[in-house]
């Protein structure tokens, strides 16, 4: 286990998001940095930051415009907070926003900071549109010409196709297949079921809305531009509407996954505040949880031996192994839901690593990615925010762990403990 | 201002201005706000030689002129050969009259003497003060009766007087020094007070262990302290928050979940900090103490709690549902009864301390009644029966408990009563105009002054002297 510095602690304060909407819809003209803002406002809000400095801010997004490369900065500028507060873009395609909180608390444990906001944004609406490598070259070239002439000659032969933007996909570079269609490889060679998957979504709706229901988000999402809620819970969903829907990735009669248990493609940003304990306890803020270790791994997807989502399989052993712990520690399991498949086959993938079985009770209690939606490099953050305040609730000592896959064949986990 | 109604456009344009001018709907007096004092010399006048208006203005650093007298050896006679009072050369900032020691209707005449010269005499958002003895102090029929007469006296001066300026009457009771007054005085005498009009102030001597300690600073009296104040996203609330930040106060911005964006605005511009709390929930008291010890710490407590959140749901009763009903009175009367009982257990860390304070928000419909407002009024005057029974309760500890009664204020709760009705709202007072919001969240500050433990279970009226219910 990393061990602390002078016994310093990094703990989670608190956090703030916004709601999640389905993108093109209420956020479609909300830009990356607007989000981002938004949620460093709210969370500046919550706890009275305003005008203050806080030692960094890392966060991150994975579809990002050029003119953005200093988003999380942009953002600190545009928020609350006092212009000295520092800030850093990080990415790890979804692993972006559980990677920014490791960082940050890897800083605070070392002593580099007391106090920090980690996370990230996504807007799917938002996305940069890009020209055609071969327009690209070409106006890379007229840029770089002398005279009007070279200038013109630059552009020819280029075709009417080269003129059309590329709208961006969510695509892997070295296999091309989208992340759903690289999904149902997985799910297929798995032999995960439909009706597991869709059992697994409608778990998903019913824990997030009770939690909604219940007032957990008071104190964890502040409204957006009048959207109080996740758009893409539905509440109502039931086991015959989910059973109903058509499959969308994957082909033949074997074609599981539905618009129903994939996430759909998200607008939102995510924070968390996390501090030094013994800072914390001076400025009179709460600690929700500590931040004990984590671990990222990769797996070999490219050859098609191992999955693109599945790296979490692999990262698990070795932290349990530098821990000391078991699955069976967990009180609460968090594993992000990119697709229920994914989930399945990742608890699966533990059982096979001979870790054991999930109780399926510990399992997003609050809910996860299907209900909540998923803009990638907020999720990490929204899942520890919620962790942290569900193992406060549960007291001292309790376990909670987080897992999350990412594009790139990448997956981190992390573990949290109640204070 | 999209839902702006035909008549209200029309209103707006120069010609329909014109129109309404014509029609004796003169352009109202621009008030004087803020921490001002009047530009023009205070005049200090007595009645039967009392000083404790003067030790007060003394407090507060301040001298007082001796003002002009109506007496038959100062009056002139005008070309027609008519007895004209003495008239003042300079306009007057403040006439304060100190009229303790009144006990005949005798006594009464040089009020009047007073108050003559200065009707004509004031600036513009000019202030008359009448300090005088509470009828609880004073024995003997006829002194009583003339305590009620100067009531009488200064509600008429309001109404009478122009150019945005106003009268109130302060009453002591037995015992009350300078120190007791001067937070009053001080706000009567300033742009804070613009809309408070015609009213009566009792002030009674602060209970033991309820005055400023060393550090207070009359200038920023809230300084070092953490406030709550509930329905703090928009309005009044907000205004609340601003002024008790603007007064050196940290700010928790309480409002309902759905809120959270604006309040998130307001507790930033403010500096304060954002509860996202519906106040009705079970726990509501709880959480709030809860975010004062995990923003400031476990020793911290909260100097005051200020109970804005409100909303109506109005049905003329024949109309009105148990939903409508319950609704109103969960919001703006149950809720703060709850969370009061909570804040007050000095066992819970981030409770109310002591010396604290407590304020919620009536309003003149609680007052007077109003058509379709059975439920509001009902938890309107709930409101005030609560303080004044508050203040009982806590006769042996240094917490007050008061209540403002806003009139007409400019809020997007009154931008919703159809543009005619509004206008009549207005104008029904004798500043001939609604209030802002921040009329409210300055009188509220007043009562929140760690100077302020002589204004105990009082209601306050913030109405520029509305005719509902005076
Ligand atoms: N505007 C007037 O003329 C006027 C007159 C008399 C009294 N008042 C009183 O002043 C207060 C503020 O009025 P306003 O005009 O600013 O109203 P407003 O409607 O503009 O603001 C009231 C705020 O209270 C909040 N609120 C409502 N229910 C709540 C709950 N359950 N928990 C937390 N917050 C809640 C609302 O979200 C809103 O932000 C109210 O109590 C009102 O009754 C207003």
């Amino acid at each position: 286990m990393v061990s602390d510095r002078d016994g310093r602690q990094a703990v989670i304060v608190g956090g703030n998001r916004t709601p999640f909407v389905k993108a093109g819809t209420t956020f479609a003209e909300a830009s990356t940095q607007d989000l981002l803002t938004a949620a460093l406002d709210g969370l500046v809000a919550r706890f009275g930051l305003a005008g203050r400095t806080v030692d960094e801010v890392a966060a991150g997004a994975v579809l990002k415009h050029s003119r953005d490369f200093n988003l999380t900065r942009e953002a600190v500028l545009g928020s609350a907070l006092s212009p000295h507060t520092p800030a850093v873009d990080l990415q790890q395609a979804c692993g972006t926003g559980l990677e920014t909180v490791v960082y940050v608390a890897n800083k605070i444990r070392l002593g580099q900071a007391d106090t920090a906001i980690a996370g990230g944004v996504d807007s799917a609406s938002d996305a940069p549109i890009v020209v055609t490598e071969r327009l690209r070259r070409a106006l890379l070239a007229a840029r770089r010409a002398r005279t009007p002439v070279q200038r013109a000659m630059a552009f020819v032969g280029l075709g009417p196709a080269d003129l059309a933007p590329v709208p961006p996909a969510v695509a892997e570079a070295r296999t091309g297949l989208s992340m759903g269609e690289s999904q149902a490889l997985t799910t297929t060679r798995w032999a995960i079921t439909r009706e597991a998957q869709d059992e697994l979504a409608l778990a998903s709706h019913r824990n997030l809305a009770a939690a909604w229901d219940r007032g957990f988000f008071d104190d964890l999402v502040t409204p957006y531009l009048g959207v109080t809620r996740d758009g893409t819970l539905r509440p109502d969903t039931s086991a015959e509407r989910l059973a109903a829907l058509a499959p969308v990735f994957g082909r033949g009669p074997g074609a599981t996954m539905t618009a129903g248990n994939s996430t759909p493609l998200t607008d939102g940003a995510a924070l968390v505040l996390v501090a030094e304990r013994s800072r914390a306890a001076e400025l009179g803020w709460p600690a929700l949880a500590r931040v004990v270790d984590a671990q990222v791994a990769a797996s070999d997807y490219v050859t098609g031996r191992e999955d693109l989502l599945l790296a979490p399989v692999r990262a698990l052993p070795v932290l349990l192994e530098r821990t000391g712990l078991t699955l069976g520690d967990f009180d609460l399991v968090e594993v992000h839901e990119a697709f229920a498949a994914t989930v399945l086959a990742t608890l699966e993938g533990w059982r096979r690593e001979g870790l054991g079985d999930l109780d399926r009770a510990r399992l997003n209690v609050n809910g996860s990615s299907l209900a909540a939606g998923h803009p990638f490099a907020a999720t990490g953050a929204r899942i520890v925010a919620s962790l942290a305040k569900m193992l406060a609730e549960r007291g001292t000592g309790s376990l909670g762990l987080v897992s999350i896959c990412a594009a790139g064949g990448q997956g981190v986990v992390a573990i949290l403990e109640g204070m | 201002m999209a839902g702006r109604s035909f008549l209200e456009r029309i209103y707006a344009t120069s010609v329909g201005h014109g129109l309404a001018r014509r029609a004796g709907l003169a352009d109202p007096p621009v008030l004087l706000r803020g921490r001002v004092r009047p530009a023009g010399p205070i005049g200090l006048g007595t009645v039967t030689g009392g000083v404790l208006a003067e030790r007060t203005l003394d407090v507060l650093g301040l001298v007082g002129t001796g003002p002009l007298r109506d007496e038959p050896d100062q009056q002139t006679r005008d070309a027609d050969g008519r007895v004209r009072p003495p008239a003042y050369h300079a306009r007057l900032g403040a006439l304060v009259i100190d009229a303790t020691g009144v006990r005949t209707i005798a006594d009464l005449e040089p009020v009047r003497a007073t108050l003559r010269p200065a009707m004509r005499g004031m600036e513009k958002s000019g202030r008359v003060i009448v300090v005088a003895d509470d009828a609880s102090a004073v024995e003997g029929l006829e002194a009583r009766a003339v305590a009620q007469a100067l009531d009488g006296i200064v509600r008429t001066v309001g109404k009478e007087l122009r150019g945005g300026s106003t009268a109130n009457l302060v009453t002591c009771g037995a015992g009350v020094g300078p120190e007791d007054l001067a937070s009053t005085l001080s706000f009567l005498l300033d742009g804070r007070s613009a809309f408070v009009d015609g009213q009566v102030i009792r002030v009674r001597p602060r209970k033991a262990g309820d005055s400023p300690d060393d550090a207070y600073d009359p200038a920023r009296p809230l300084s070092g302290r953490v406030v709550a104040v509930t329905g703090a996203a928009r309005g009044i609330g907000a205004a609340i928050a601003h002024t008790m930040s603007r007064d050196g106060a940290t700010v928790i911005c309480v409002d309902v979940p759905q809120a959270g964006e604006s309040l998130a605005r307001v507790a930033n511009t403010v500096g304060g900090s954002a509860l996202q709390l519906d106040i009705t929930v079970p726990d509501a008291g709880r959480r709030i103490a809860a975010h004062v010890v995990g923003r400031h710490g476990i020793d911290t407590r909260l100097w005051a709690i200020v109970h804005n959140a409100g909303i109506t749901r109005d049905r003329l009763l024949a109309n009105l549902d148990e939903s409508r009903w319950s609704q109103v009175l969960r919001v703006n009367l149950a809720a703060q009864i709850a969370i009061n009982a909570v804040l007050l257990d000095p066992a819970i860390p981030g409770g109310l301390a002591e010396p604290g304070r407590i304020v919620g928000i009536a309003s003149t419909s609680g007052v007077a009644g109003n058509r379709g407002q059975a439920n509001y009024a009902a938890s309107k005057a709930g409101v005030m029966g609560l303080v004044r029974a508050m203040s009982e309760q806590l006769r042996d500890r240094p917490v007050t408990a008061n209540a403002v009664a806003p009139g007409f204020i400019e809020t997007d709760m009154t931008a919703a009563i159809p543009f005619v009705q509004r206008e009549v709202f207005r104008r029904s007072n004798s500043l001939s105009q609604g209030g802002r919001p921040v009329d409210v969240a300055e009188t509220i500050a007043w009562l929140c002054d760690p100077a302020s433990g002589g204004i105990d279970g009082q209601v306050v009226r913030v109405c520029g002297q509305n005719l509902v219910g005076a």
